[in-house]
């Protein structure tokens, strides 16, 4: 079954068509990875398929049900969750609040403050949990921002790179909690460009380039197109 | 019975300054301090004094709607304004009998709020933000001033009560509790002291509560990061909503008891310098808790009030001064930066004798 599903999705920023007639189509249950060079309008696809920006034309659907026109917060009702590229963490309160807020809305009291402190071990933000958000290390609050995104139970999590200005063990460590979430039914739709971690989790890799598929596979079909291995080399001589 | 407890839970926490039975009873220290005060003073300076807690109400205001929800609003003194029109226009065609002061002290916060679902859903859902939130909302209030400003001529009247322009309402009737026998007229001296107290005191606690509770949580996380606290599901814009309309009715208030204290009001209770002021109150207190807003704006009043006896242009550079003191040593306030030192040295003392 496709929980989503997006149909000819076109988004211009002025002149510049940043997603050009995306079609894409996500299984329940897998982790799907979506790379591409910079620029190409991944972030901008997850804007779309959240309600932060609106398609020029296309169509949305998750589990079925057409939510293009939703507002964003109806959308996460839905069971839609992310983290953002840039963490977006309450940067002026505690690591405790910041997970308080998110846990909020589902839990009360007692099972508030268990579910807290469950997140905080799952995080290992223990020792943290006092800290304000903002003094985190980038990777800390890479941490506590999916800790956030997560807590929500989403059946859908984006991941706009989770792992960036994560050290090679951490990398992996996120990799095992992606999968670990999956085996609990959580379907991952995650933007990354560390290859390391794309080839740990991902059941399937699309490329994205110049706001169109480019390409679509396994990892190691997408490794072995050498169509792709170009638009990577082209930009790094750009 | 155990909401009623959790509620008083919510008095401390993490978005107010202040918890322990030390802050607690400092706190009523300071409040039997401030119900004895009375007994000790004469009515002039007892009714200079409620001055004083009367512009609490629109700085509490202010500290809700920019200091934890993160939209700064010029527009607080229109709701003032609007409240204390309101409240004569009320009075002066009804009268004071049967207690009737007191329902239009509360139809008069009512219409101020009213007023703000309207003006907050316009701003809110049609996503006005930021700088363009505070031009908006200064925009309506200098408006208003200018619409108030010319109603001179006899034909700007609402039944009995004329608008008079310039020179604004006056000689609405005090508040007034029916008694038997004799009703009890709150003239602006011990009286209305006590009743402003009290309001001031219930609207306090009250919005610690509010501050801590989870709604409280979910502005000051729209205050942090909007699409983050969207991202999690909330309707920022109801929350933001809510927020502007109880900040608008505590404006109302303001407005309301300031012109039951003088008997008047004027369109200058709308203008540029009125806007200006409660804004800097709050910003030199500490915009983002409310003890420091309480404490920050007394002082500043009577700071203020005491320079005016020089030249109020005196007054004015000093309150001018005080705000870039304020920008340069303490951006968060500095009765609230004071009270975080205080507390951190507090902490040393403990830490070393346990
Ligand atoms: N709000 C916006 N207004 C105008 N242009 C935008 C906006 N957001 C993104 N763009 C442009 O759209 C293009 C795609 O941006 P996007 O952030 O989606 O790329 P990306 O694939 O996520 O890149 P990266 O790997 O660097 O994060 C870029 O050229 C960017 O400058
Ligand atoms: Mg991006």
């Amino acid at each position: 079954m496709s929980l989503l599903e997006l149909r000819k999705l076109n988004k211009h920023f002025g002149g510049l068509h940043v997603t050009n007639s995306v079609d894409l189509t996500l299984q329940a249950g897998e982790i799907h990875c979506l790379i591409g060079p910079n620029g190409a309008g991944k972030s901008t696809l997850f804007r779309l398929i959240l309600g932060e920006h609106h398609p020029g034309s296309g169509d949305i659907l998750f589990a079925g049900e057409d939510i293009t026109a939703l507002k964003s917060f109806a959308r996460i009702h839905r069971g839609l969750s992310v983290k953002f590229q840039v963490p977006g963490v309450f940067r002026g309160l505690s690591v405790r609040q910041n997970l308080e807020i998110a846990l909020q809305s589902r839990h009360r009291g007692t099972e508030l403050e268990a579910e807290i402190g469950r997140l905080l071990h799952f995080l290992g933000l223990e020792s943290e949990h006092t800290q304000i958000a903002g003094n985190l290390s980038h990777g800390q609050k890479q941490w506590l921002e999916i800790g956030m995104a997560v807590s929500l139970k989403p059946r859908l999590l984006l991941l706009d790179e989770p792992t960036a200005g994560m050290s090679p063990e951490e990398t992996h460590l996120t990799g095992e909690m992606v999968q670990r979430l999956n085996a609990d039914g959580m379907t991952v739709l995650a933007i990354e460009h560390d290859m390391a971690f794309v080839r740990q989790v991902a059941h399937r890799v699309t490329v994205l380039h110049l706001g169109q598929v480019f390409a679509q596979g396994s990892i190691d079909e997408i490794v072995a197109d050498e169509r792709v291995a170009a638009i990577y080399l082209g930009q790094a001589h750009a | 019975m155990t909401g009623l407890l959790a509620m008083f839970r919510r008095l401390e926490g993490p978005q107010t300054v202040g918890r322990g039975p030390a802050f607690w009873a400092l706190f009523a220290l300071v409040l039997a301090a401030a119900l004895a005060y009375p007994l000790f003073s004469d009515g002039y300076t007892v009714g200079n004094t409620v001055y004083f807690f009367v512009w609490v109400f629109i700085a509490l205001s202010l500290c809700l709607i920019w200091g934890y929800g993160g939209s700064l609003s010029f527009g607080q003194t229109a709701f003032f304004g609007i409240a204390g029109y309101g409240y004569g226009v009320l009075t002066i065609n009804f009268g004071s009998a049967y207690g009737f002061t007191l329902l239009a002290l509360v139809i008069a916060v009512a219409i101020a709020a009213l007023f703000a679902v309207l003006l907050g859903y316009f701003m809110f859902f049609g996503r006005i933000a930021g700088v363009f939130l505070g031009i908006v909302t200064l925009a309506v209030t200098l408006m208003l001033e200018r619409f108030m400003a010319q109603t001179a001529g006899p034909e700007w009247r609402i039944g009995a009560a004329r608008l008079n322009g310039f020179n604004g309402m006056s000689a609405m009737p005090p508040l007034t509790i029916p008694w038997p026998g004799e009703p009890i007229v709150l003239f602006a001296d011990i009286g209305l002291y006590y009743l402003v107290l009290g309001l001031l005191v219930l609207v306090y606690l009250a919005l610690r509560i509010l501050m801590n509770s989870s709604f409280g949580n979910v502005i000051v996380a729209i205050r942090e990061n909007p699409e983050r606290a969207e991202m999690l599901g909330y309707d920022i814009r109801k929350y933001q909503l809510i927020t502007f309309v109880i900040g608008a009715a505590l404006a109302g208030l303001s407005g309301v008891l300031y012109t039951v204290w003088g008997q008047y009001i004027t369109p200058s209770s709308m203008g540029m310098t009125a806007a200006a002021l409660p804004l800097i109150w709050v910003a030199v207190g500490g915009r983002s808790d409310l003890t420091s807003t309480v404490i920050g704006t007394l002082v500043v009043l009577a700071a203020f009030q005491a320079l005016t006896i020089y030249g109020s242009q005196y007054a004015l550079v000093f309150m001018g001064v005080l705000l870039v003191l304020t920008v340069l040593i303490a951006p968060n306030g500095l009765v609230l930066g004071a009270m975080n030192w205080l507390g951190r040295i507090a902490a040393r003392f403990t830490q070393r004798a346990g």
